[in-house]
């Protein structure tokens, strides 16, 4: 095992009061703005994609004792160096002292409007039929990958039905390790409080999850 | 640094920008210098994200799903296609689902592995959806984290929590209060506030607090 996420929390305990706060300005301070606008205009370039993003930030070591947009930063820092976009030394001192090197395009201003009302749709053809149906029992894979997944830890194992079917989308464990998009069948797999939570007081309440089909097995 | 002046001075120069704004400009300058980027690109996806797009939209959404049953129920069918009706669509919601609140069943939206959420319906999201106590405590907790907002629901009432694990992007429809059936759309989308559509708060009271 090489690959560690630190981002996957859904269920860690000990976790303290949420502070809910007022509509308005999303950042908190400038630099924050800017840490987005970064990340989302290097995004454009092509360098990399959004799973590589995610594997990114969730695998950065401090990841639990830095801020959200100081997570960003730091990755988009990370992915830079490990394209050979800038160096560490240009990193650190913000002047360039080695040529650049080609990026796929570069986003403009009187392109960004046209760009976001785009996005970057994920649903692909089917190919094949859905393995399974609404209603199905299936078991989510216990084994840990390897690499960066979209399967939380805390329903490893445990057994769902199939609410929903959402068509075939890109494949974000292959697409993140660069092996191209390998659309799967993608479901939304719901859980009962009982099956995740054996041991707590019952609330109520169902847990789903939308999970491609190799997370998936009959159960 | 005290015995040195001219470092001193250097530090005054700069005593209201702190670590972080100095790093995030010394990688926009180094970018812009690279040929990456172009920073009218960055000041345009600020004001987009600060002006543009944000739970206005979405409270729009809902409101017109309130008044208009057909609308609803074309939502509830197929969201991206009626959310992009009203001119939002793209980033980060691709592929909308839109979750209709009942007495019998409350919708709550949580995403435990980063910070997935509908950003042409609702912009970017606040802090406390990104942090870890949120993230932590909405699948198994639900009951406890409404609370943190000041929300109770009935017993009776069976919550359904939704991790945003993919790239869909959930939009919960909250329950027109009562009182508003003689609202008109724009009165009714000042009710719906960004909270009621994640499935930490419900939709205000006409004549209550903001």
């Amino acid at each position: 095992m090489s690959y560690s996420t630190h981002a996957d929390l859904g269920g860690q305990p000990g976790q303290g009061p949420i502070t809910p706060e007022p509509e308005g300005t999303p950042f908190h301070a400038d630099w924050e703005a800017r840490a987005l606008a970064l990340t989302l205009a290097m995004g454009g370039t092509g360098s990399w994609n959004i799973d590589m993003s995610r594997a990114a930030r969730e695998t950065l070591p401090d990841y639990a004792r830095l801020s959200y947009f100081q997570i960003w930063l730091a990755a988009l820092q990370k992915l830079v160096e490990a394209r050979g976009l800038a160096s560490a030394d240009e990193i650190a001192s913000g002047r360039m002292q080695q040529p650049a090197r080609p990026v796929a395009r570069v986003l403009a201003a009187g392109a960004v409007a046209a760009t976001l009302a785009r996005g970057s749709p994920t649903e692909r053809a089917v190919a094949a039929p859905a393995r399974f149906a609404l209603g199905d029992r299936v078991r989510m894979r216990s084994e840990i990958p390897d690499h960066h997944t979209r399967l939380p830890a805390y329903v490893r194992g445990h057994v769902g039905v199939v609410e929903r079917l959402h068509g075939v989308h890109v494949f974000a464990d292959a697409h993140a390790l660069g092996l191209g998009e390998q659309p799967q069948w993608l479901y939304n797999v719901r859980f009962d409080e009982t099956e995740l939570w054996p041991g707590q007081a019952r609330q109520g309440h169902t847990v789903s999850v939308d999970a491609w089909e190799p997370y998936l097995e009959r159960a | 640094m005290s015995d040195h002046p001219h470092e001193h001075e250097h530090d005054d120069e700069h005593s209201e920008l702190g670590p972080m704004d100095l790093r995030v400009r010394a990688l926009e300058s180094l970018l812009t210098e690279k040929g990456y980027i172009d920073p009218a690109a960055l000041d345009a996806l600020i004001d987009t994200y600060q002006t543009r797009i944000g739970p206005r939209n979405g409270a729009r959404v809902v409101a017109r799903a309130w008044v208009d049953q057909a609308f609803r129920d074309w939502l509830l069918r197929d969201a991206t296609a009626a959310i992009a009706s009203l001119g939002y669509s793209g980033r980060q919601g691709e592929h909308m689902v839109a979750l209709e609140n009942t007495p019998e069943q409350h919708h709550l939206v949580v995403c435990t592995l980063c910070s997935c959420y509908p950003w042409p319906v609702l912009g970017l999201p606040p802090a406390w959806y990104k942090s870890a106590p949120f993230r932590s405590r909405a699948v198994a907790d639900p009951r406890g984290v409404l609370a943190d907002f000041g929300v109770t629901l009935p017993d009776a009432t069976a919550i359904r929590v939704w991790d945003s694990t993919a790239e869909v992007r959930y939009l919960v429809v909250p329950m027109r209060p009562a009182g508003s059936e003689h609202l008109g759309e724009a009165a009714l989308a000042a009710l719906v506030s960004r909270d009621s559509m994640i499935g930490t708060g419900l939709a205000r009271v006409p004549g209550g607090a903001p």
